[in-house]
């Protein structure tokens, strides 16, 4: 279903004190990456409740990347093992519910890996190119 | 310590209506919350602190109105806590541990009342009866002890795939009703914390020596139906009909959107859902803007964002009572797409609801060293 025209649709969901601020570092930097991204900053992943999650991919989002800190460093202690074990439900529910729960990623990216978070951005757009749009993107009847 | 209770002339709801009595009367409660008959004939939870009222109380009505966790929850959230026995059906105290986890109910000065249960038919169906539904409860009974593998046609679905019809009681705090395995017209089992045994005065007697081979027989029937109705229905789930672009979609194509699965979900308690917030009010022009996006805009919106929200908020800790799909309007299989859903959920938390107050939910904790092919 690749269709080289088609520019997948990003949302994501970053943490304030790493993968936003390594995003920054990434524009700082001079970074390439590719413009399907849209970044909503939230002070931390553990903040991010799935029904943000939902909204964009019944939206029709076609890639959903939530972004936090590595294991261990998180802000807020724990945010990030929390909003971990969150996307596992998430992901089980999406499946069985009959969903396409390869749109939504998971990424640890600290404030000092922009080139970590240009390469994310650079993979997941292509995965999600290689997926084609997201069906919800035409149905109206949500 | 196991008892039991002696049944005089059959009558085994006179029997337990008297042990309730000794309840109150004895002080170990200062009130009873346990299903009464209403004047008008139909059942519902009350609170009972006159010992003599308790001649309506009828805990074998085969009914379930509501979820009595909630109401336990009422009775028990804040101080001052007065010390109240409630009687539930396994579903309903399984969903009371999960409001404890949730710090929506407390159980220091609640007793756990646990009574067997067989099953329990529709609000409608028993409204229709027409009291023919008084002695309903011991055919049900029979039925589920002599021929399990024939649930009664009237038994609501979430009964007839309950594999949980018994509850396992805390021995140090709980009392539990055990009719199944006993000759419920000669007596019925009891189990109570020792001390508690001590000071009613109760004997310690054998417990029924069928009542292991009884239980097991009804759960693995039951297991056997729930496992097969697990499957219609997650073929439904995958099967993406009408050009839907999910199975979810298509199962739950005429949901409205009332809320009445989320208001009777004993395990929904938020006082301020975000689906009765204002954020779901827009502007008008924003209404027409979602309609430029996709051609035509479906409203009232988010019926799916509702349940796959629902689901992520809720489903770990669904206890399959029920009651949601019963207050469905459409008539959507809302409990069972959410249990179904559930246990594969609860089966990768390695989660059982309801089993232990002492087990966390698996959303508040954490492990540093796993799922780590989640987040890379």
């Amino acid at each position: 279903m690749s269709d080289q025209n088609f520019e997948p649709k990003i949302i994501a969901f970053l943490c304030n004190w790493c993968t936003y601020t390594g995003a920054d570092l990434a524009g700082t930097s001079r970074l390439q990456y590719p413009p399907n991204v849209r970044i909503i900053r939230l002070m931390c992943s553990g903040a991010v409740d799935p029904i943000y999650v939902m909204k964009a991919d019944l939206q029709g989002a076609d890639g959903i990347l939530i972004g936090g800190c590595h294991p261990g460093d998180c802000h807020y202690q724990e945010g990030n093992y929390k909003a971990r074990r969150r996307v596992v439900a998430m992901k089980e529910i999406l499946k069985n519910a009959g969903f396409d729960e390869d749109r939504i990623w998971l990424r640890w990216i600290s404030a000092s890996e922009g080139s970590r978070f240009a390469e994310t951005i650079h993979e997941m757009t292509e995965a999600m190119r290689e997926k084609g749009p997201n069906p919800l993107k035409e149905e109206w009847a949500v | 310590m196991n008892t039991f209770l002696p049944v005089e002339n059959g009558d085994t709801l006179k029997s337990l209506q008297g042990f309730f009595k000794t309840l109150l009367e004895s002080k170990t409660v200062e009130a009873l919350l346990l299903p009464m008959r209403t004047p008008a004939g139909t059942i519902s939870p009350a609170l009972v602190v006159d010992p003599s009222a308790l001649a309506s109380a009828d805990p074998l009505a085969p009914i379930m109105t509501v979820n009595t966790a909630t109401l336990a929850g009422k009775l028990s959230v804040k101080k001052p806590r007065p010390k109240v026995g409630v009687v539930l059906r396994s579903c309903e105290a399984r969903a009371l541990i999960e409001l404890t986890k949730m710090q929506q109910a407390n159980l220091a000065d609640l007793v756990i009342i646990s009574i067997d249960c067989a099953g329990t038919v529709s609000v409608p169906d028993y409204v229709s009866m027409n009291g023919a539904g008084v002695n309903l409860w011991q055919e049900l009974f029979q039925q589920a002890a002599a021929s399990p593998e024939n649930p009664a046609n009237n038994i609501r679905q979430a009964c007839k795939i309950c594999e949980q019809p018994v509850y396992s009681p805390r021995p140090e705090t709980d009392i539990s009703i055990q009719l199944f395995g006993y000759n419920i017209h000669q007596q019925i089992g009891v189990t109570l914390p020792d001390g508690l045994a001590g000071n009613l005065g109760f004997q310690a007697a054998e417990p029924s020596l069928e009542r292991a081979g009884t239980v097991e027989k009804l759960v693995a029937l039951r297991i056997a139906a729930r496992d097969e109705e697990f499957a219609a229905i997650r073929l439904r789930l995958e099967d993406k009909q009408n050009g839907s672009t999910s199975g979810l979609q298509s199962v739950f194509a005429a949901c409205i959107r009332c809320h009445n699965c989320m208001n009777v979900c004993p395990i929904c308690y938020c006082k301020t859902c975000v689906f009765k917030s204002h954020i779901f009010d827009h502007e008008p022009d924003q209404y027409v803007k979602w309609a430029h996006a996709k051609g035509a805009f479906r409203m009232p919106s988010d019926t799916m964002l509702f349940h796959l929200t629902r689901l992520n908020h809720m489903v770990l800790s669904c206890v399959g009572c029920g009651t949601c799909t019963e207050a469905c309007p459409s008539e959507l299989p809302v409990g069972t797409v959410f249990r179904a859903i559930g246990q594969k959920v609860q089966e990768t938390f390695e989660y059982m609801p309801g089993r232990s107050v002492e087990e966390q939910l698996p959303l508040i904790t954490f492990k540093a060293d796993e799922w780590t092919e989640v987040g890379e």
